[in-house]
């Protein structure tokens, strides 16, 4: 045949890349360039009018110079004149040039629009498929909207050619996956699944696809496909492999074309008309036949094309999951590909036996191959192959081989890569708990674990097995001698003291009989460690200390003697300093009874889902779990931690202290881990609806309204007051503590903590005079059309006192669910008597609607799908604003982080910008919200852009942050 | 299906792009530097895939260049991988015993195989003989 000669056709072209290609540094290189650029710019602008031939050659080089990476700002309007040329060569380099230089220029797009438009009336073949071929690349929604309705029409025209029908069949796909809306089928389903049945081997192979895109969406109206299907796969699967010719690939007939037939297939359920699946059946145990049979050639793309189909059809197998037979046939096949000498096969099937493992009818099947298994996992060169060795052990997993496989997985973490390092400690630790026969067994695994990787061993795998053995009493006194053992080495892993702490510090007292691990020996070796941990260890520790001064009176010297010296008590970091301080008080002046209860053993965590399995799932990306499973793993994992806040119980301790919410892990905190709304159950009878009392109709006429101090006339006016309160509750959008309103008589500060679409607030009302305030009455209401059934329920876990002595605090803490998005904010109105004045005040509660975000983690790819799919007008509101604040990026991190949203890094092209993303979460549903801040440092201007699934928050979001940079 | 199709060299210069998604430049640029970077530290030994932000790429390395689909992480590896093939053998017959130096000054006609073999990330036609037959027509045009 004859072969294409260097740069034929342009001489110029080749002359020029020449150059470039000579140019000795990058310098050179863009000097040639310019001069080219200078070059062509005269000659488009020059009066003599070009002829095809030039106008091709140069917009041929503007788009070489693009491809090396320049920017290119003209010539455009040229590319557009070579669509209207009719020589093919002109028009080729034309829709090559829109092709790559996509522009959402709307004056070009109409012209291109014009010239495609002829070209798929013109025809001729050549044409028509040159303009569909730039369809399909652009894919833009003015081209949908353009030739959406003109595209099934060619592709399914008796006349139409060949090439120009998979040319168009793959066009409407393109069409249809960004303008779904647009492209209506209707009337032209039957036939299109009828190109199923085309002549054209190329016809079908492009339509399938086509096809499978369709059915996916809408099963129904394709489901003729099946059978059709069905008989063409029969067709070639037993054609010789010489029949199809021209789709002989390697001897084996359509290796693509039977690949695409049968991923067709798993779109459905297995055939349900007997002759159907009977030739179904025939073809997959067929396909199976051949695999057995000796090669027709020795070359790797022989095998390779009939293993394509292969692991089509088992995949296929597998989806139906319905023929025991073919199950375990497809199993040993993949066994023999187990020792295979090509690593790409030993990789798939790894990768294919890993879902065989969870079918019940070949799990057995699959648990036989595991010594090979766990030989590629040591042995295997590739870390790929390694990874999917390690996936499979993991699926092939049950009670019968669990000790034996967990011991491998352990062994091979000594050596594993550390990219899969975190994921294998992961594995370790599901499989230990959920095959534990005896905990004992499953308390070495872990603490095992921290001592090969410790650095792996993530915060929610030593929550769990600290979890598993406070919920279990009979593995605690064994937990506590390994713990105490496992702390004698004289190097450990810092998660393996965190680990040590916390099982002592509530069950030491169960080896402390043995002289050996007697409380001192035991308190010495805890705080052998102290100097070398981290300051969140130090503070668990600190803590371990507390409750070691209650379960071992006699530590109670030495402890305090720890606690008292400067390095604790004026410690520079806030939190230790401040447990070393109350933790001594505590221990002086508390009465045994008092210290037994405050520091009484954790009580069993609430059964649910594991935390590690949460984050596998996690880890294993988008794909393997749907969205709200993840933010359930998230919100698990912070709350096995007692939500890593202070929990009431140790109110008991910082009674006056309000301001100072600790962040960090805690023994303590762990108390409130259980669930929000069951969580005052010691006030639960006093719970008091304020809509049930108060009803919706009068939100603001005070609970215990005395009908004396209603005609009172107030001494304050309220609406003054709340319009400062809009400046307030702006205050607290990106943050939840604070001081929320002060005047000469009243300071109210405020904290609060969310969860899903959850939160509870504690107001702390302090009379910052010496004077008592009387009939002291708090309403909360929630204002105008927004009633509490769709908006928020509020709730005070109990009225407050209703006097407040001169310089006492008192608090009130309020349950907040969140129903449905909103926008306005719940009002407080505040009454009391100060002296024999009444005071009225109304203030506006900060509660808004990003209190409800939880973070969502994504990479750049997903973040720009997600936006783009939130592409309408009305779901994006953006605004363009002054900046009222510092510019400053940590300050605005800060903020953005306060806001709820995940920032993500590395995902703007432009680092200046900022990214986030949330999810918000309101009982009824979840809004994702996507937000990006484009800050103008030298104009000081912010242009902030937000979209969301629901019109009406992305709205509300825009108006509250534009108050807040 | 595909997301893009990329040629490199060794080196990491780029011999063709072929996006099937949208990206915008400096997206594109990094996508193709992270390519090559998990690429060409595989040897010969390892498989011919490799798992590529949330999706796979399958590359074969012919020479000095490398050949890499980027897919779906549910995509038929060894279809995808032959699918390569079957492109390069295209490019050996049509340019006479393909080189680098081939795809370099014809980049233009590179874009056209592309097209009759690959459109909008699905395989579009298999048959070697077909896909000649129409660039031969093509190339007797004016």
């Amino acid at each position: 045949m004859p072969a294409v000669s260097k740069g034929d056709g342009m001489r110029g072209l080749a002359v020029f890349i020449s150059d470039i290609r000579n140019c000795k540094s990058k310098e050179a290189e863009i000097k040639r360039i310019n001069k080219e650029l200078a070059n062509i710019r005269s000659k488009f602008k020059g009066d003599k009018a070009l002829d095809g031939y030039s106008k091709k050659k140069y917009v041929c080089k503007l788009l070489f110079i693009f491809l090396l990476g320049h920017d290119i700002d003209f010539g455009h309007m040229e590319a557009v004149n070579l669509l209207s040329s009719n020589k093919y060569t002109e028009k080729q380099i034309g829709y090559l040039f829109i092709s790559v230089l996509v522009n959402s220029n709307s004056e070009l797009i109409r012209l291109i629009n014009n010239a495609i438009k002829n070209d798929l009336s013109s025809r001729n073949p050549t044409f028509m498929c040159l303009a569909l071929h730039c369809i399909a690349n652009v894919g833009s929604r003015e081209m949908a909207e353009a030739f959406a309705s003109e595209i099934p029409r060619i592709l399914v025209a008796g006349d139409t050619m060949d090439s120009v029908k998979q040319s168009a069949a793959l066009c409407l796909l393109r069409l249809y996956k960004t303008s779904p809306d647009l492209v209506l089928m209707g009337e032209w389903t039957s036939r299109v699944v009828h190109l199923l049945n085309d002549q054209h081997m190329g016809v079908v192979t492009a339509a399938i696809s086509l096809i499978t895109c369709l059915s996916q969406k809408n099963p129904d109206e394709f489901k003729t496909c099946v059978s059709l299907a069905v008989s063409r796969l029969s067709r070639i699967v037993s054609s010789a492999s010489t029949d199809l010719q021209d789709y002989t690939y390697y001897f084996v007939p359509a290796p693509w074309l039977s690949c695409k037939l049968l991923r067709l297939l798993q779109c459905y359920p297995p055939p349900e008309d007997g002759a159907v699946k009977g030739r179904l059946v025939e073809c997959l145990e067929t396909i199976l036949n051949k695999a057995q049979e000796p090669p027709k050639s020795k070359k790797v793309q022989h095998s390779n094309a009939k293993n394509a189909i292969l692991f089509e059809a088992i995949s296929l197998i597998i989806h139906y999951d319905s023929e025991p037979n073919l199950l375990v046939r497809a199993c040993n096949q993949l066994g023999q590909f187990l020792q295979h000498r090509e690593t790409n096969l030993r990789y798939l099937a790894l990768e294919s036996m890993c879902t065989l493992a969870s079918s019940e009818f070949s799990h057995e099947a699959v648990k036989t191959h595991i010594e090979t298994v766990i030989n590629a996992l040591k042995t295997e060169r590739d870390v790929s192959v390694r990874q999917r060795a390690a996936d499979l052990l993991y699926a092939m997993c049950d009670r019968s081989n669990a000790k034996q496989i967990v011991a491998e997985m352990l062994s091979y973490l000594e050596t594993a890569d550390y990219s899969i390092r975190e994921e294998m400690v992961l594995k370790v630790a599901i499989l230990a708990e959920k095959y534990a026969v005896d905990y004992s067994w499953y308390v070495d695994t872990i603490l095992n674990l921290i001592r090969i990787a410790g650095d792996y061993v993530s915060e929610e795998v030593w929550y769990r097995v600290i979890q598993i053995v406070i919920n279990r009493d009979d593995v605690q006194g064994y937990a506590a001698k390994t713990v105490f053992e496992a702390l004698q080495a004289p190097a450990c892993h810092e998660n393996m003291v965190k680990v040590g702490g916390y099982i002592l510090g509530e069950f030491g007292n169960l080896i402390a009989g043995d002289p050996r691990s007697s409380p001192l020996v035991q308190f010495n070796l805890l705080h052998s460690k102290f100097h070398l941990c981290s300051v969140p260890t130090r503070a668990l520790l600190l803590s371990a200390y507390i409750k070691f001064i209650n379960l071992f009176p006699e530590t109670k010297a030495t402890i305090q003697e720890v606690l008292r010296c400067d390095s604790q008590i004026r410690n520079s970091d806030v939190e230790l300093q401040q447990r070393a301080v109350e933790y001594l008080k505590l221990s002086s002046i508390a009465s045994t009874d008092v210290l037994a209860t405050v520091l009484e053993e954790m009580p069993p965590f609430p059964e649910r889902e594991s935390s590690i399995l949460a984050k596998l799932k996690k880890k294993k990306g988008p794909g393997a779990v749907s969205v709200p499973d993840l933010e359930d793993g998230k919100r698990e994992g912070g709350e096995l931690n007692g939500g890593g806040e202070r929990g009431p119980d140790s109110a008991a301790m910082s009674a006056s202290n309000a301001s100072t919410p600790s962040p960090s892990a805690d023994l303590l905190g762990m108390r409130s881990a259980a669930p929000m709304s069951a969580a005052p159950t010691s006030a639960g009878s006093l719970l008091v609806d304020v809509f049930s009392e108060a009803g919706p109709a009068a939100p603001s006429a005070a609970v215990n309204d005395d009908g004396f101090l209603s005609s009172a006339p107030p001494s304050e006016d309220p609406a003054t007051l709340l319009s400062e309160a809009d400046e307030l509750l702006n205050k607290f959008v990106c943050k939840n503590n604070g001081v929320l309103f002060e005047n000469q008589l009243l300071q109210i500060g405020i904290k609060s903590e969310y969860r899903q679409n959850l939160g509870r607030m504690y107001l702390f009302y302090g009379n910052k005079t010496s004077v008592q305030f009387a009939s002291f009455t708090t309403t909360v209401s929630c204002p105008g059309e927004l009633q509490s059934h769709i908006l928020s329920i509020l709730r005070a876990t109990k009225p407050v006192e209703p006097v407040v002595e001169g310089g006492a605090q008192i608090q009130q803490v309020l349950n907040i669910e969140c129903l449905t998005d909103f926008s306005e904010a719940p009002l407080l109105n505040i009454k009391f008597r100060y002296g024999g004045a009444l005071q009225n005040l109304s203030l506006k509660l900060p509660v808004t609607i990003n209190k409800f975000f939880q973070p969502t983690e994504m990479t750049s790819h997903d973040f720009f799908q997600r936006w783009k799919q939130l592409s309408q007008p009305q779901q994006e509101a953006q605004k363009i604003f002054k900046a009222n604040h510092s510019m400053d990026t940590e300050v605005l991190k800060a903020k953005l982080l306060g806001l709820g949203t995940a920032l993500l890094d590395d995902v703007d092209p432009n680092p200046e910008n900022y990214v986030c993303a949330g999810v918000i979460q309101t009982k009824g549903q979840q809004v994702g919200c996507l937000l990006r801040l484009e800050p103008n440092g030298q104009a000081q201007m912010y242009r902030l852009t937000l979209r969301c699934s629901k019109d009406s928050v992305s709205l509300r979001l825009c108006e509250l942050l534009a108050q807040q940079f | 299906w595909i997301r893009f199709i990329l040629i490199q060299n060794r080196a990491g210069k780029t011999r063709l792009a072929k996006w099937y998604m949208q990206f915008d430049d400096d997206e594109k640029q990094k996508l193709i530097e992270e390519v090559h970077a998990v690429v060409t530290v595989r040897d010969a030994k390892h498989t011919n895939f490799v798992e590529f932000r949330n999706f796979k790429i399958i590359y074969r390395r012919y020479a000095g260049l490398y050949f890499c689909i980027c897919v779906d992480v549910t995509d038929n590896n060894l279809a995808y991988l032959e699918g390569i093939h079957n492109f390069v053998e295209v490019l050996n017959e049509y340019f006479h015993n393909v080189c680098e130096l081939d795809l370099v000054f014809n980049f233009y006609k590179v874009y056209t195989v592309v097209d009759e073999m690959f459109l909008a990330g699905e395989i579009r036609e298999t048959s070697q003989t077909k896909v000649l037959k129409q660039l031969l027509m093509l190339q007797s045009l004016e």
